[in-house]
C-alpha cells in the first residue's frame, strides 16, 4: 500500500455498516485507531493502542462505504469518523471527506477536540458537514482527572466552531458521581449558551459494556465500583440544564 | 352466476369463472393513511382472550399438551361443533370438539399417531390401529415400501433429512377465500365440469389419477358443508357480509387442518379480499370499525388455536409446535396501486390487542412503494413485538404476479394456481466433508456414497476440493430427487389433501421444492480452503476428522466478493443440478436456502468443518453468517445476503436479523424511520426476505430462567416465530449465541 497526498493511508481500529447512534439517520461509522486522551469509562480501550487496528486507502474506504449508498443518502444519513481520536489522522480523514464530498455523501466527525486547531483541522473542517463534539468534562481539574487532559482545546473547538458556522453536537457522558454535579451542569450549559451553532445536546448514560475490552487487554478497570448512569440520571441531566 | 350477496360489487370476469384476483382488482380500495383510524379490542374479545390464555396456561401445565382425540381419525366432517365460549364468540369453529383438543390424522402414517400418543401417556383406539395396520396403507409405509437402500443411507447419514415421509408435506395453501365468495355449490359445480373435461378417448394413469382426486376434492366440498352446518351455517350460497366472510373463509382454512396435519398449514392473502366485505359495510351503515376489529381479533385468536399432533422429535426439529398458518399482508398490484387496506393494519393490530404471538405467521410482502404510514406503522410493531416477517414484493411480483401468498416462511405461490412438493433439505455442509473423505461419512466411517477416492494430502487444495464436491452434489442432488419423488407420489396416492386442492384450479403448476443447509459454512471453508492454509487431521482409517486452518480468511456475512462470490457459485451449481433430474408430475424443482431451527440439529450431526467450526456446532440459520463470524455491522450482512440469487432459489432465502433496541436508534421515532430505511434499502437489493427481532440480549436470559413471566414472548426465526420459551435450553442459547448486532 503506498501512501500519498490523494490517496493517503489511514490506521482503523473497525469499521460499523449500521451505525443509528451517532449522527443523523443510518451512518456508516469508521472507528480510527489511537488516541490521545485516556478517559476511565472508554469504551473503545482497545482504540488507544497506536499501532494496532488496519490499513486502508481513503480509496478503498470510499468504494466500500459506496455499497451502502442505498441505505445512506435517501434517508438523510451519512458517514461518520468516530475513534479513538480522528484527528490524530487528520490528513486522512480530510481527504476522505473531500471524496465523500465528491460522492454527494454526508459527512461528521465525533471527536473530543482534544488537539490545538491548526491549520490542517481547519482545512478538516471545511469538509465536515457535522461536528459530534464530545465535551469530556467542562470543569477543566475534573477533566484533567477523568481524561488525563485538560479541556482548553475542546472549549476552543467548539469556539472555532461556533465562529465559523459549522454545525455541532455537543455530547456529555454522564458518570454518576463525576459529570452529574449540579454546578457544572450548570457550568455547561452557560458555555454551551455561547455557541451559535448548537443544533442538539445528547447526554449518554455511562454503561460498562467495554470493561471487557480493558479486561482482554489485562489492565484494571478504573471505574470499577462506579454504578451505570440510568434514564433517571440523564433526565435529571436535561432538566438541569434545560437541553432536551 | 348471479347471487343477491354481491349486490354493491363492481362486475367483472370474476362473475363468470372462478376468479379471485379479478374480483380484488375490481372491488377493493386502497389505504394510504396511518393507523390512526384503528380500535381497541372489545369487551368480548378481552374476555374471550382471557379464556384462552387460560387454556394455554392448563396445556403448558400439563407438559404442551391439553387433551388429545385418540378415538378418531380425523376428517373434516369427523367431530362435533366445539366452542371456547359460545354466547361470545364472533368466529366460531374448531379443529374437535373442544378447545386446545388434538385430533389424529393417520393417514399419513400410523406409527408417527402412535408413537405422539404414547408421548402423551395415550393409545390409539384398537379399532384405528387395526384398520391402518392390516387394510389401509398409509403414506408413511408407502415410502418405505419403495425407498432404495441408497436413499436409507443418505436419509440416516442425515446428508438428506427432514424429508416428509413420516408427516404430512403441508406447504400447500387452498384458496379459502373462494368458498366466501362464490359459496360452496358453486364450486362444486365448477369442479363437475372439470371432471367433465376428463372424458377423453384414451384413459391413462395421469387421467385416471386426475379423475380420482377430482372426485374426490367434490367429495370433500359436500364434506365442507355438512361441517358447516353442524355450526349452523350453510355456506353452499356466498357470504353476504364481513363477518360471514371471514367465517366462511375461515371453515374453508378449518375444514384442511381437520384434515391434514402439514408440516405447515398456511392461510394465504386474506386481509385485503376480506376489507372489501368490511368497506361494503360500513359503507352501508350496518357495521362500525369496533365491530370490523372485533371480527379480525376474533378471527386471530381461532388462528393461534390451531393445534397438531405431533411427537417430541418433531418438535425438537422443528422447535416446538409450529403450524405456520402464515398470512401475506400489503405489497403493490400490477397496475402501481398499493393493495395495502384497512384491513391490513386490522390484521396486524392484533398483534396489539391480544398481544405478541407466533401464529399467525404474520408477512408483511415489502415494497419500497408502500404507503409510507404502513411501512411505519409495521416496522413499529416489529420494534415492539418482533412478530412480523418482511419479503420483497418488488422482486416476488415478477415471478408470481399480484395474488401469490407464502406458505410455511418464504415460498411465493400464486394463490389457487399453484402447489408445492415439500422436499426439506440436504445438508451441504456434509456433502463438502464427504467430498474430501471419499464419500464416507466424518462421523460414523460408513461409506454413503458410491466410493470414490478421498483427497489424501496434508494440506487442502482448492481445486481438488472443488472437483470433488462438484461431483458429490451431483449425487445428492440425484438421490435427493429420487427420495422427493417417491416421498410426493405416496402423499398424493395415500394422504391427498382434497379439500385444500379442491380450492385450486384444474391446471396447477407444481414445484418440487428442495433445501439446503449450512451455505455459510460449505462458504467458509472453501474461503479457509483457498486463502489460508486448511491442514487436514486424518484418524487411523484416514478418515478426515478434524482442520487446522493456519492464517485469515474472508468470512461470509461482511460484504465481501472474495467469499460471497463462492456463495452465489454453490447456489447456482446446486441449482443447476437439480434442474437436471427428471421429477414427479413434471413438477419445476426450486431450491430454498432456509433451515427454520433445525439449524442446530443439522450441525449436531455433522463433523468439524475446515473453516474451523468444531463438530456439532449449529450452523448459521437459513442464509444467515455463522454467529460470530460478522463484524462488519447489520448491513454488511444484508449486503451479503442480497448477493444470492433467487433467480437460483425461488423457494426463498431467509435471513434472520436480531438487533437489541438501543443500537436501531435513540428513541422510538428514529428507530421505526431506521427500520424503515433499512428495509427500503435491503429490499431495493432484490434480496428476498428478512426476519426482524428486536430485544435485549439480557432479557432473553431472564426468559431462560423465568419461563413463567414471559408466556408470549416471540422471537423470529428463519422465516417464522417461535415462542421463546416452548424452544429447547439448546435452542435458546443458539438463539441468543446467534448475533445480536448490539453497538451502543
Amino acid at each position: 500500500m503506498k501512501n500519498d497526498a490523494q490517496n493517503p493511508i489511514g490506521n482503523i481500529h473497525s469499521v460499523e455498516s449500521f451505525g443509528t447512534v451517532d449522527g443523523p439517520g443510518i451512518r456508516y461509522v469508521i472507528f480510527m485507531q489511537g488516541c490521545p486522551l485516556k478517559c476511565k469509562y472508554c469504551h473503545n480501550r482497545d482504540t488507544w493502542v497506536p499501532n494496532a487496528g488496519y490499513s486502508s486507502t481513503v480509496e478503498d474506504l470510499v468504494s466500500e462505504i459506496k455499497k451502502y449508498r442505498t441505505y445512506i443518502t435517501p434517508y438523510g444519513g451519512g458517514v461518520t469518523v468516530s475513534g479513538g481520536e480522528p484527528l490524530l489522522q487528520t490528513k486522512f480523514v480530510t481527504r476522505l471527506f473531500q471524496r465523500l464530498h465528491e460522492e454527494n455523501i454526508h459527512t461528521a466527525l465525533d471527536t473530543a477536540g482534544s488537539l490545538p486547531i491548526g491549520h490542517e483541522i481547519k482545512d478538516l473542517l471545511t469538509y465536515t458537514d457535522l461536528v459530534l463534539l464530545d465535551i469530556k468534562h467542562i470543569n477543566n481539574e475534573k477533566c484533567m482527572e477523568l481524561t488525563g487532559a485538560p479541556n482548553t482545546n475542546t472549549l476552543q473547538f467548539a469556539t472555532y466552531l461556533s465562529e465559523h458556522s459549522i454545525p455541532m453536537w455537543i455530547r456529555q457522558v454522564i458518570v454518576p458521581g463525576i459529570t452529574d454535579d449540579h454546578k457544572d451542569l450548570v457550568e455547561l450549559k452557560n458555555f454551551i449558551s455561547t455557541l451559535k451553532t448548537v443544533q442538539k445536546v445528547e447526554f449518554l448514560a455511562y454503561h460498562d459494556m467495554g470493561k471487557y475490552k480493558w479486561e482482554k487487554l489485562g489492565i484494571s478497570y478504573p471505574l470499577e465500583g462506579v454504578r451505570v448512569a440510568t434514564q433517571e440520571d440523564v433526565e435529571r441531566a436535561k432538566k438541569i440544564t434545560g437541553f432536551n | 352466476m348471479e347471487f343477491k350477496q354481491w349486490k354493491g360489487f363492481q362486475n367483472g370476469r370474476w362473475q363468470n369463472e372462478i376468479n379471485v384476483r379479478d374480483f380484488i382488482q375490481a372491488n377493493y380500495t386502497p389505504y394510504e393513511g396511518d393507523a390512526s383510524f384503528l380500535a381497541e379490542p372489545t369487551e368480548n374479545t378481552k374476555k374471550l382472550w382471557n379464556e384462552v390464555l387460560d387454556l394455554y396456561k392448563k396445556e403448558k401445565d400439563n407438559g404442551g399438551v391439553l387433551a388429545v382425540d385418540a378415538e378418531t381419525a380425523s376428517t373434516i366432517s369427523s367431530h362435533e361443533a366445539g366452542y371456547i365460549d359460545k354466547d361470545i364468540e364472533e368466529i366460531v369453529g374448531l379443529q374437535t370438539d373442544s378447545p386446545l383438543k388434538r385430533a389424529i390424522m393417520p393417514n399419513g402414517g400410523i406409527r408417527i399417531v402412535e408413537k405422539s400418543c404414547e408421548a402423551q401417556g395415550l393409545k390409539v383406539s384398537d379399532k384405528i390401529e387395526d384398520i391402518f395396520h392390516h387394510y389401509r396403507r398409509t403414506h408413511n409405509d408407502g415410502v418405505f415400501a419403495a425407498y432404495t437402500p441408497e436413499i436409507r443411507a443418505a436419509r440416516s447419514s442425515h446428508i438428506i433429512t427432514g424429508l416428509p415421509d413420516g408427516y404430512g408435506r403441508g406447504r400447500i395453501i387452498g384458496d379459502y377465500r373462494r368458498v366466501a365468495l362464490y359459496g360452496v355449490d358453486a364450486l362444486i359445480a365448477e369442479k363437475k365440469k372439470e371432471l367433465q373435461s376428463l372424458e377423453i378417448s384414451t384413459i391413462l394413469e395421469e387421467t385416471i389419477r386426475d379423475r380420482e382426486e377430482t372426485t374426490d376434492q367434490i367429495a370433500s366440498l359436500e364434506e365442507l358443508k355438512v361441517m358447516a352446518g353442524k355450526y349452523g351455517f350453510d355456506i353452499s350460497v356466498p357470504a353476504q357480509n364481513a363477518k360471514e366472510a371471514v367465517q366462511w373463509t375461515y371453515f374453508g382454512y378449518l375444514a384442511a387442518i381437520k384434515e391434514q396435519n402439514g408440516a405447515a398449514m398456511s392461510l394465504g392473502r386474506t386481509s385485503t379480499f376480506l376489507d372489501i366485505y368490511f368497506e361494503r359495510d360500513i359503507k352501508n351503515g350496518v357495521l362500525t370499525e369496533a365491530q370490523a376489529q372485533e371480527i379480525i381479533d376474533q378471527f386471530v385468536m381461532k388462528l393461534r388455536m390451531v393445534r397438531f399432533l405431533r411427537t417430541p422429535e418433531y418438535d425438537e426439529l422443528f422447535s416446538g409446535d409450529p403450524v405456520w398458518v402464515t398470512e401475506s399482508i400489503g405489497g403493490m398490484g400490477i397496475d402501481g396501486r398499493t393493495l395495502v387496506t384497512k384491513n391490513s393494519f386490522r390484521i396486524l393490530h392484533t398483534l396489539t390487542n391480544l398481544g405478541p404471538a407466533p401464529e399467525p405467521n404474520m408477512t408483511v410482502l415489502w415494497s419500497t412503494r408502500l404507503p409510507k404510514g404502513f411501512k411505519d406503522f409495521c416496522t413499529g410493531l416489529s420494534i415492539k413485538t418482533s412478530s412480523i416477517q418482511y419479503e420483497n414484493d418488488d422482486l416476488m411480483r415478477e415471478f408470481w404476479g399480484d395474488d401469490y401468498g407464502i406458505a410455511c416462511c418464504v415460498s411465493a405461490m400464486r394463490i389457487g394456481k399453484q402447489m408445492q412438493f415439500f422436499g426439506a433439505r440436504c445438508n451441504l455442509a456434509k456433502s463438502l466433508l464427504y467430498a474430501i473423505n471419499g464419500g464416507r461419512d466424518e462421523l460414523t466411517g460408513k461409506q454413503v456414497s458410491p466410493r470414490f477416492e478421498p483427497i489424501t494430502s496434508e494440506y487442502l487444495d482448492y481445486d481438488e476440493v472443488m472437483e470433488k464436491f462438484d461431483n458429490i452434489m451431483e449425487w445428492v442432488a440425484r438421490v435427493y430427487v429420487n427420495a422427493l419423488n417417491i416421498i410426493h407420489y405416496m402423499h398424493d396416492k395415500y394422504a391427498y389433501e382434497k379439500i385444500e386442492m379442491a380450492l385450486h384450479d384444474k391446471d396447477i403448476l407444481r414445484t418440487m421444492a428442495c433445501g439446503i443447509a449450512g451455505l455459510s459454512v460449505v462458504a467458509d471453508s472453501l474461503s479457509a480452503i483457498k486463502y489460508a492454509k486448511v491442514k487436514v487431521i486424518r484418524d487411523e482409517t484416514g478418515l478426515a476428522v478434524d482442520y487446522k486452518v493456519e492464517g485469515d480468511f474472508p468470512k461470509y456475512g461482511n460484504d465481501d466478493d472474495r467469499v460471497d462470490q463462492i456463495a452465489v457459485d454453490v447456489v447456482k451449481n446446486f441449482m443447476g443440478k437439480l434442474k437436471k433430474q427428471k421429477t414427479y408430475r413434471n413438477s419445476k424443482p426450486t431450491l430454498s436456502i432456509l433451515t427454520i431451527t433445525s439449524n442446530v440439529v443439522y450441525g449436531k450431526k455433522t463433523g468439524t468443518t475446515p473453516d474451523g467450526r468444531p463438530a456439532g456446532a449449529p450452523f448459521g440459520p437459513g442464509a444467515n453468517p455463522l454467529h460470530g463470524r460478522d463484524t462488519h455491522g447489520a448491513l454488511a450482512v444484508l449486503n451479503t445476503i442480497s448477493k444470492l440469487p433467487y433467480e437460483y432459489s425461488e423457494d426463498g432465502i431467509s435471513y434472520t436479523f436480531s438487533i437489541v433496541p438501543g443500537a436501531l436508534g435513540k428513541d422510538m421515532e428514529t428507530r421505526t424511520e431506521n427500520l424503515t430505511s433499512l428495509l427500503d434499502g435491503y429490499f431495493s437489493k432484490r434480496s428476498h426476505h428478512i426476519n426482524v427481532n428486536v430485544f435485549d440480549r439480557q432479557l432473553l436470559l431472564d426468559a431462560m430462567d423465568h419461563p413463567e413471566k414471559y408466556p408470549q414472548l416471540t422471537i423470529r426465526v428463519s422465516g417464522y416465530a417461535v415462542n421463546f420459551v416452548k424452544l429447547t435450553r439448546e435452542q435458546q442459547l443458539d438463539v441468543i449465541n446467534r448475533t445480536i448486532h448490539e453497538r451502543v
